[in-house]
């Protein structure tokens, strides 16, 4: 998964002066998503009907929103490249829809492994879960689309209709699925620890997404200057 | 849009004749060759006959399983259509004519998708009597054929966008469905759901809920595809 791959790269010793900035973006993503697990497995109180299994939700949720957001940035990545024509936007999108991709597959796991404990059962064709797994299909026909295009341009230019078209379409998937069917546990008002822990692991895996965003940006940026400069170089 | 003017030369025809024409043209290559509906017909009716040995069909099981079925055959019917509908503009080079001629992007758009819509229709007239018979479904109402038109728009509004950028891809037959499918998630849910009330003998007025969700989804798709067209387009420009 080549989302995975800027992360492993952070270790790496920092050779400029912007990378200092982005470091502690890292440091503060990871820190908090450490403080949040902590909190989550030390402060917040079992839940009552669930048990221990509902701290899953502390990594389930925020990572769900993190995956909305990267949803969001493919859809106006992907509208302002067709404007501005910028080649920017489009790296901001499609960085953005490999980590979403990554993320949305990390939240359908671990939701899979909660219902499994509270349900009994992985899957349920329930309408988050079912508006998350389309979600996830789409991400996946975008990087299947950019794959199969014939040059750079290109796959801009599509990935950027694919990506507002499903951004278009997701009111339209999400109220379809829940006029469809409903079981999901329902949004209530949470005890205060419960709260608090969500919103530290919400501000964490949001961080992270930021930061993996820029990572990736930074790597597809200087891939594109390396590709430009070989392209010079064979003419 | 202004008036058709047929005697007074004029820089750009009207918008109507544009279509007429580009309508016309496909309509007439289609009558020629007979490259599209004859497939999906006989693709739709294949499927039609498969699910009748999958499913082992019994008269208790029949109706549970009756609208899922129409909308399989309908729908992959239809990508195949779709998959066929800019094949000619690929491989002769038709398009770069028809961008050369004083004709509209929109225009070019709102032509290609009634073809689209009009090929698929008329592969589910010959789709949907065989299904009414094949799985003594009582399909062939107003209300099931009305249901059937307004998932029909929206899919082939969309589906005209996708089979423009997947022809023009590496992986053309592939990208089709990959791209298509989970987009068309709520013309699905809502055509299965709105056929299946019908088909259960349920009143039209059963199915608003559906058919306003149909509704929205073809205002949604037909508008969105208007403004992202011609950035397809410019892969023959």
């Amino acid at each position: 998964m080549s989302a995975a791959q800027p992360a492993a790269m952070s270790g790496a010793p920092p050779r400029r002066i912007r990378v200092g900035r982005l470091d502690l973006l890292g440091l503060a993503a990871f820190t908090l998503i450490a403080v949040a697990l902590g909190m989550g497995l030390l402060y917040a109180p079992t839940e009552l009907i669930q048990g221990e299994p509902q701290r899953i939700f502390y990594v389930h949720l925020p990572l769900a929103i993190a995956s909305y957001i990267a949803f969001l940035v493919v859809a106006v990545g992907g509208a302002l490249y067709l404007w501005k024509r910028r080649p920017g936007f489009d790296i901001a999108a499609r960085s953005s829809a490999e980590i979403g991709f990554f993320f949305i597959t990390l939240v359908i796991i671990s939701g899979g492994l909660w219902g499994q404990a509270t349900w009994g059962t992985f899957w349920q064709w329930e309408p988050r879960l079912t508006f998350t797994f389309v979600l996830w299909l789409i991400f996946l026909g975008y990087i299947m689309l950019r794959q199969a295009a014939r040059d750079r341009d290109q796959a801009a230019r599509f990935a950027s209709v694919l990506g507002i078209i499903g951004f278009a379409d997701v009111p339209l998937i999400f109220s379809s699925v829940y006029l469809w069917r409903g079981i999901h546990p329902e949004p209530t008002t949470l005890p205060q620890p419960i709260f608090i822990t969500f919103l530290v692991a919400t501000v964490g895996f949001l961080a992270l997404f930021a930061y993996l965003l820029a990572l990736r940006m930074r790597w597809d940026k200087t891939r594109d200057r390396i590709d430009e400069m070989r392209a010079a170089l064979e003419e | 849009m202004s008036p058709a003017t047929e005697h007074t030369p004029e820089p750009r025809p009207s918008h109507l004749r544009q279509l007429r024409t580009l309508l016309w043209k496909d309509l007439l290559i289609e009558l020629r060759s007979r490259d599209a509906i004859v497939a999906m017909m006989v693709f739709g009716i294949l499927a039609l006959t498969v699910f009748n040995f999958a499913f082992e069909l019994r008269a208790e099981s029949v109706i549970l399983v009756a609208p899922g079925v129409l909308w399989v055959a309908v729908l992959f019917a239809g990508v195949l259509g779709l998959g066929r509908a800019f094949t000619h503009e690929r491989e002769r080079g038709s398009m770069e004519g028809l961008l050369l001629c004083p004709a509209d992007r929109g225009t070019i758009f709102v032509a290609k998708f009634l073809t689209n819509l009009a090929f698929i229709v008329a592969a589910e007239i010959v789709i949907v009597p065989v299904y009414d018979s094949f799985f003594g479904v009582a399909a062939l109402r107003p209300g099931v054929v009305a249901v059937i038109l307004l998932a029909t728009i929206g899919f082939a509004a969309v589906g005209t966008v996708f089979g423009a950028m997947s022809v023009n891809t590496r992986a053309k037959e592939v990208m089709l469905p990959v791209l298509l499918l989970p987009i068309v998630t709520p013309l699905i849910i809502g055509a299965v759901r709105a056929t299946g009330i019908l088909i259960d003998g349920g009143a039209f007025s059963e199915t608003w809920t559906w058919v306003n969700l149909l509704i929205a989804v073809d205002v949604v798709y037909l508008a969105v595809s208007f403004l992202v067209f011609e950035f397809v387009l410019e892969d023959w420009g």
